[in-house]
C-alpha cells in the first residue's frame, strides 16, 4: 500500500520509497521510514493532498505520494 | 569596513529567521546581489557595543542541496572563503517545534567548518504541544552555543548579540559526521587536487560542483572525470548520507528532548484549514479575496495617485517657472519628470498589492492557494507557485516575474515569467480608462452594471485568458529539463508581522522605483529628444512661417499648438511614425497612433501623455476629458471621418493589451532568465499576438 491510497483521516507508519530522487526530498522534508503519517485533507480539484508527519503539516501531489510505501 | 564582521542567518523556511533578520537590522538593510548571480542578497548591519556587525540573510532551505536557483547560493557562500559574503559566523535558526527535521540542514552545514551557533526559535510553541527540550543538555552534546529566542517577541536578542562579540572565538560543533566512508577514495582524490582541507567540502563538491561559482571549469572537468571514474551515485550516496545525519540525530535527541504529543490530535491551524481548503468553500473564499484586494487596489489608490500627479504637475511648472528657459529646463520638466511621474504615480497600487500578498503569505493563507490551485495550474502547464507571480501581474509585471523564482522546476518557472507581462497591469489601466470613455458609452445596463465598467472587465478577462492559452501552447513547446515537485510546507496559520508587511511595502515600492526608474527616466528623455527635434530644415521653416502669421497679428494661442503639431510631425518621432503607418494602417492605426505605439515600449501608459502632445492638449493624464473630446473631433484628413472609431479603439485596447511595450519587463526578463533568448521570445511572440487580433478585431468590427 502506498500513500496516495491512504484515506482522508487515516494514518500510517512509512516503510521506504520507490524512487531514489524523489526520497531524498521526502527525506529532507522529514518523511523517514518508521514515522507516522496522517491524511488531514485533499485539495478541492483532488491533487495535491496534505499530510501531517513529524509535527507538520506538508502537501505534496498523489503521483509524489505513490512513491512512499507504507507498512501493512 | 574591512574588518566589519559578517554573520550570516541560516534555517528552514518559517523558523522566524526573516523575523530575527529585521528585528536585528531594522531600516539598515539593503538588497543586493550575490556577486556574479542576479540573487537577491539581503544583508543588513548592527551595531553591538560599538562594533559593527553585516548579517546577512540567507535564503530559507531544508537542505544544503539546491532545489531551486534562489538555494544555489548558499552552498556557494559557505564553501568559498573567498567570496566577500562568506561568514565569520553562521547563526543557525531552529524552530523548536520541529527539532528534528530543523536539525538536518544544521548537521550538513555545522561539518563545513564555520563557527556556528544555535538560535533556538518557537520554544514556546512547542512546549504547548508537549515537547520538551533540555537545552543544557544539548548544548553539551553539541559543544556550540545554543541560544533560546522569542524572533516575534524579540526575547533573548541580548543573549545572541553577546554571541555576536565573541563570534570568531567560537569553535565548531562537535556531533558530525564523518563522510569519509561514503566515498572514501573520491573525497581524498578531491582533497588533493583540489587543495581542500576539510573533507566535507570535498564530498559536497563531489554532489554539486556544476552550480559551484568558485570552482573553475577545468576543476569542473576534473571532478567530473573522478566522479565518473569512481561511480559515484549522487542520488544514492545522498539518500545514505541523509538517513546516517537522521541516525545521528535520534542519538542526540533521545536523551535530550521529551516528546509527549497526543498523535492525532487537531490543533487549531488544521481546524482554520478544514474551512480555507474546502472543497467548495475553499474557493469561493480565494475568489472573494481576490476581488476585495481588486476593490482595494483601485479605491484606496485612487487618492494618492491624484495626489502624486498633482504634485509632479506642480513641480513641472515650478521648475519651469525658476529655471531658465532652454534645452535643459525642457529636457527635465517634459521628458525626464514627466517620465518620473508616470513610474511613481503606480507607488500606491503597487504597496497595496504587495501589503495584500505580504499579508497573505505572513499568515500562510498563499501555501494554501498554491495548495488548493496547484492542479488546474498544472494541466495548463504551470504550477501551483504560478499563482503569486500571476496575480502579482495585474499590479505589475516587473516584480511578479521576480516572485517566480520560488518555482522551483525550471520549466514551470519560464512559462510563469512568459506569459506573466500578458494579464493586464496597472500600466495597461490608464489606456484603457480613456479608450472605453471615448467609445463605450456610460450607460447602465441590467439594473446596475456600468457598461464602461463591463468593457473594462472583459479586457481584464480577456488577459487572464491569453495567458493561459499561451501557457498551454508553451507546455508543449518548451521541454522539460528536470521532473517537477510539489513537494511544500503547508506552516501553521499566524497573524501578521505588521512590521514586517511595512517592511515589505516599503522595500518593494523602493526597488520598484530604483529598478524601473532608471530604464523610464533613460528612455523618456530619449523620447522627449526624439519628439522634440527634427531634420533642421525642415524645423526651421515651420519656424519662420510661424513667426511670419505671429507677425500679421492672427490668434497667437492657436498658432502656437498648430505650430507644436506640425513640429512633432517633423520631428524624429514623427518620421518613424510615417515610417511603421504601412504596417498599422490594417490595424486601423494612423501616424499619430504610430508614434504613441513607439514612444509606450517605454511605458505604456506614456500613451495618454503622446496622444495628449499630439492633439495638442495642454496637460497630461489629468484633464483627460478635454483629451477624450479632441480625439472624438479627431477627423481622417483625407476622408473626414473620424479617427476613433469603435473598432479603431478596440484594435488598440486590444495591441495595449497583448503587445510587449514594456522596458522594465524586457530587463526583468533578461536578469531573471540570464538569457537574451526568453525576453526576445517573449517579445516577438506577445506583439506578433498583438498584431494579428488587432487585425482581426480591426477588420472584423469595421
Amino acid at each position: 500500500m502506498n500513500l496516495a491510497e491512504l484515506n482522508i483521516g487515516e494514518t500510517a507508519i512509512i516503510e521506504s520509497f520507490t524512487d531514489q530522487e524523489m526520497s531524498i526530498k521526502l527525506l529532507e522534508m522529514g518523511c523517514l521510514p518508521g514515522q507516522l503519517v496522517h491524511v488531514n485533507n485533499i485539495a478541492p480539484f483532488g491533487d495535491p493532498m496534505a499530510i501531517t508527519i513529524s509535527g507538520y503539516k506538508l502537501s505534496l501531489r498523489k503521483k509524489e505520494a505513490a512513491t512512499i510505501i507504507l507498512k501493512s | 569596513m574591512i574588518d566589519q564582521i559578517k554573520i550570516a542567518l541560516i534555517g528552514n523556511p518559517n523558523t522566524g529567521k526573516s523575523t530575527l533578520f529585521n528585528a536585528l537590522t531594522g531600516l539598515n538593510q539593503k538588497v543586493g546581489n550575490f556577486p556574479g548571480v542576479t540573487i537577491d542578497k539581503k544583508s543588513g548591519s548592527t551595531l553591538i557595543d560599538g562594533k559593527n556587525f553585516e548579517i546577512i540573510d540567507l535564503p530559507g532551505i531544508y537542505s544544503l542541496y539546491p532545489k531551486s536557483i534562489d538555494e544555489a547560493i548558499v552552498f556557494d557562500v559557505l564553501s568559498d572563503q573567498k567570496n566577500i559574503s562568506h561568514p565569520d559566523l553562521l547563526v543557525v535558526v531552529v524552530d523548536a517545534s520541529n527539532l528534528k527535521r530543523n536539525l538536518l540542514l544544521f548537521s550538513q552545514v555545522a561539518d563545513l567548518g564555520i563557527p556556528i551557533i544555535m538560535a533556538l526559535n518557537m520554544i514556546d510553541i512547542a512546549e504547548k504541544e508537549g515537547i520538551e527540550i533540555d537545552i543544557d543538555g544539548l548544548e553539551s552534546k553539541l559543544k556550540i552555543p545554543i541560544i533560546p529566542i522569542n524572533a516575534r517577541k524579540k526575547v533573548g536578542f541580548t543573549n545572541l548579540k553577546k554571541q555576536f562579540l565573541l563570534a570568531p572565538a567560537i569553535i565548531n560543533a562537535e556531533y558530525r559526521l564523518n563522510v569519509m566512508p561514503l566515498a572514501p577514495d573520491l573525497i581524498c582524490r578531491i582533497q588533493s587536487e583540489l587543495h581542500l582541507s576539510n573533507p566535507t567540502i570535498a564530498y559536497q563538491l563531489a554532489h554539486q560542483y556544476e552550480n559551484l561559482k568558485f570552482v573553475t571549469e577545468d576543476q569542473k572537468i576534473r571532478v567530473k572525470e573522478l566522479v565518473r571514474d569512481s561511480k559515484f551515485d549522487t542520488q544514492k550516496i545522498q539518500a545514505q548520507e541523509t538517513i546516517s545525519r537522521y541516525n545521528l540525530i535520534n542519538e542526540l535527541l533521545f536523551d535530550t528532548v521529551k516528546d509527549r504529543r497526543a498523535s492525532g490530535s487537531e490543533n487549531y491551524s488544521n481546524r482554520i484549514d478544514r474551512v480555507l481548503t474546502h472543497k467548495f468553500f475553499g474557493l469561493i473564499i480565494f475568489m472573494l479575496l481576490l476581488l476585495g484586494m481588486f476593490q482595494a487596489i483601485y479605491t484606496w489608490s485612487a487618492y494618492p495617485m491624484d495626489l502624486i500627479e498633482e504634485l509632479f504637475a506642480w513641480l513641472s511648472t515650478s521648475l519651469k517657472e525658476i529655471l531658465p528657459l532652454g534645452f535643459l529646463t525642457n529636457l527635465l520638466t517634459n521628458g525626464i519628470i514627466a517620465g518620473l511621474s508616470g513610474v511613481i504615480v503606480f507607488v500606491p497600487q503597487i504597496a497595496i498589492l504587495f501589503a495584500f500578498i505580504a499579508i497573505l503569505e505572513d499568515t500562510g493563507y498563499m501555501a494554501r492557494v498554491t495548495f488548493m490551485l496547484d492542479k488546474l495550474m498544472k494541466k495548463v502547464g504551470l504550477n501551483g507557485k504560478s499563482v503569486v507571480p500571476l496575480i502579482g501581474s495585474i499590479a505589475c509585471a516587473v516584480p511578479a516575474i521576480m516572485a517566480a523564482r520560488t518555482i522551483e522546476n525550471w520549466k514551470d518557472r519560464i512559462i510563469t515569467i512568459m506569459v506573466a507581462p500578458l494579464i493586464s497591469c496597472s500600466a495597461r489601466l490608464p489606456v484603457y480608462t480613456i479608450l472605453i470613455a471615448l467609445v463605450v458609452p456610460s450607460k447602465i445596463v441590467l439594473g446596475f452594471v456600468n457598461l464602461q465598467a463591463l468593457a473594462l472587465m472583459f479586457m481584464y478577462l480577456l488577459s487572464f485568458a491569453a495567458a493561459i492559452l499561451a501557457a498551454l501552447v508553451m507546455k508543449y513547446l518548451i521541454k522539460a529539463k528536470s521532473r517537477g515537485f510539489f513537494i511544500m510546507e503547508l506552516p501553521v496559520y499566524r497573524m501578521p508581522r505588521w512590521n514586517n508587511v511595512l517592511l515589505t511595502i516599503y522595500l518593494r515600492s523602493k526597488t520598484f522605483v530604483l529598478e524601473a526608474g532608471k530604464v523610464i527616466i533613460i528612455v523618456s528623455a530619449l523620447l522627449w529628444l526624439a519628439a522634440s527635434y527634427g531634420p533642421s530644415k525642415k524645423f526651421e521653416a515651420i519656424e519662420s512661417s510661424y513667426q511670419k502669421q505671429k507677425a500679421s497679428g492672427i490668434n497667437t494661442e492657436n498658432l502656437e499648438r498648430e505650430m507644436q503639431s506640425q513640429k512633432l510631425e517633423a520631428s524624429y518621432a514623427g518620421i518613424l511614425g510615417h515610417v511603421i503607418e504601412p504596417a498599422i494602417r490594417p490595424l486601423g492605426f494612423d501616424w499619430k497612433i504610430g508614434i504613441a505605439l513607439i514612444t509606450s515600449f517605454a511605458a505604456r501608459e506614456v500613451f495618454v501623455g503622446t496622444m495628449a502632445t499630439i492633439y495638442s492638449v495642454e496637460g497630461d493624464a489629468n484633464n483627460s476629458l478635454k483629451l477624450v473630446d479632441k480625439m472624438r473631433q479627431a477627423k481622417n484628413p483625407i476622408t473626414g471621418d473620424p479617427v476613433f472609431t469603435l473598432a479603431v479603439s478596440f484594435s488598440l485596447m486590444i495591441f495595449y493589451a497583448f503587445a510587449m511595450q514594456c522596458m522594465s519587463t524586457v530587463a526583468v526578463t533578461y536578469r531573471e532568465t540570464k538569457s537574451l533568448k526568453w525576453p526576445i521570445i517573449q517579445f516577438v511572440y506577445m506583439t506578433g499576438l498583438a498584431y494579428v487580433s488587432s487585425l482581426l478585431v480591426y477588420q472584423l468590427m469595421s
